[in-house]
């Protein structure tokens, strides 16, 4: 059964990984702009970066048949300098226009200060600005529920962003209710250690159903796996969900939302 | 769709599935107590903040409540509302709420 990566950060990632996904029926894979495990020294990082995202990945992932979107912004934890990401907002503008660009993420909160809320309510304007879809990355453990809600608060009260066009990304147990009811799409990210196991995904699917909603490896650099939604497949089947709910979570729901963005268009 | 009678699975179909994963995730928490006794610096007069709360999330477990995983993670977050004006340089989070923030 084919599905999609909705979330996962290729340029930390060996091209064998690209040959495994693809073997495990990967067709698409969208990529958002993060951290590097450093904050970058200058503007000049961020726009190799943001082609390598644009320009590069794109071609690995066409090597195993796999199709590359990605997302673009300056991530939270270099959000909290206010000054240098307004240079990296500067830059952006001309990188939404790349074809396999989707929209502005992973945009969100780190450490739930009043800098990185101030530099995400400019990204949020530029996505309405350029009417573009949202990926939010929301924080990390002990942070996760208050920036969540911060989160939310600062994409509601503007009145101009439709929860529809927005993915609110690593949810658990405890934000994955106030996500779904406020109208937003919701991303179960897939780790070993933080965020959701296979079988907590799966519980929370069975808890909350599986509208809105859908699970990711975001592999990157740290500890993560590539393979970890088709392993939650199997997790799945083993419960016994049907062949269809598990193409659902896996294949339909990130279509149904990445096509929101007229550049997200699958051959075949 | 949602899922009016949740786990497909029957109550002994759970158990024979996970019930070993499980037992072995119960020992490591309790090799994990243990081996903070055997510190080589001894035991210290006040647990980190972080076992303290370890410790509530496990009492937590066996108050005959639903919503454990939810709750454990309500007992582990911030509850705090003040937003600071910079994180000056932190990076990380700790996986529980620091001392004081309660």
């Amino acid at each position: 059964m084919n599905y999609i990566e909705p979330h996962g950060h290729m340029v930390s990632r060996t091209t064998d990984d690209y040959e495994r996904m693809a073997l495990a029926g990967c067709v698409a894979i969208s990529e958002p702009a993060f951290w590097a495990g450093y904050d970058r020294a200058s503007v000049k990082g961020f726009f190799d970066y943001f082609r390598q995202l644009t320009e590069y990945e794109p071609a690995r992932a066409k090597k195993f048949g796999i199709q590359h979107f990605c997302w673009i912004c300056i991530n939270p934890k270099e959000g909290d300098d206010p000054g240098f990401a307004r240079e990296v907002i500067e830059i952006i503008p001309e990188f939404l226009k790349r074809p396999n660009v989707l929209g502005v993420g992973e945009i969100g909160l780190n450490k739930n200060t009043k800098n990185e809320l101030l530099i995400l309510e400019e990204q949020i304007d530029l996505a309405v600005k350029h009417n573009q879809l949202i990926l939010v990355h929301t924080p990390h453990l002990e942070d996760k529920h208050k920036g969540t809600r911060i989160i939310m608060d600062a994409l509601l009260s503007r009145g101009d962003v439709d929860p529809g066009r927005v993915l609110i990304d690593h949810v658990e147990e405890h934000t994955v209710a106030e996500v779904l009811d406020n109208g937003f799409w919701a991303g179960m990210t897939l780790y070993p250690e933080t965020k959701c196991t296979s079988q907590r995904a799966a519980d929370i699917i069975e808890m909350h159903g599986t509208e809105r909603l859908w699970m990711n490896s975001a592999c990157d650099w740290g500890i993560s796996d590539p393979l970890a939604v088709p392993k939650a497949r199997i997790e799945l089947k083993r419960r016994g969900h049907s062949e269809a709910v598990i193409k659902t979570l896996t294949y339909d729901n990130p279509h149904t939302f990445l096509s929101q963005s007229p550049n997200f268009v699958l051959a075949g | 769709m949602k899922y009016e009678t949740s786990c497909p699975l029957s109550h002994r179909e759970i158990v024979d599935t996970y019930y070993l994963e499980h037992r072995a995730k119960l020992i490591d928490i309790a090799a994990f107590f243990d081996r903070l006794e055997r510190a080589a610096d001894g035991t210290p007069d006040k647990d980190d903040f972080r076992v303290t709360a370890l410790r509530d999330a496990l009492n937590l477990l066996g108050d005959g409540e639903g919503e454990r995983a939810k709750r454990v993670l309500d007992l582990l977050s911030d509850p705090t509302t003040e937003i600071p004006q910079s994180a000056a340089g932190t990076k990380g989070a700790l996986g529980a709420a620091p001392e004081g923030s309660k």
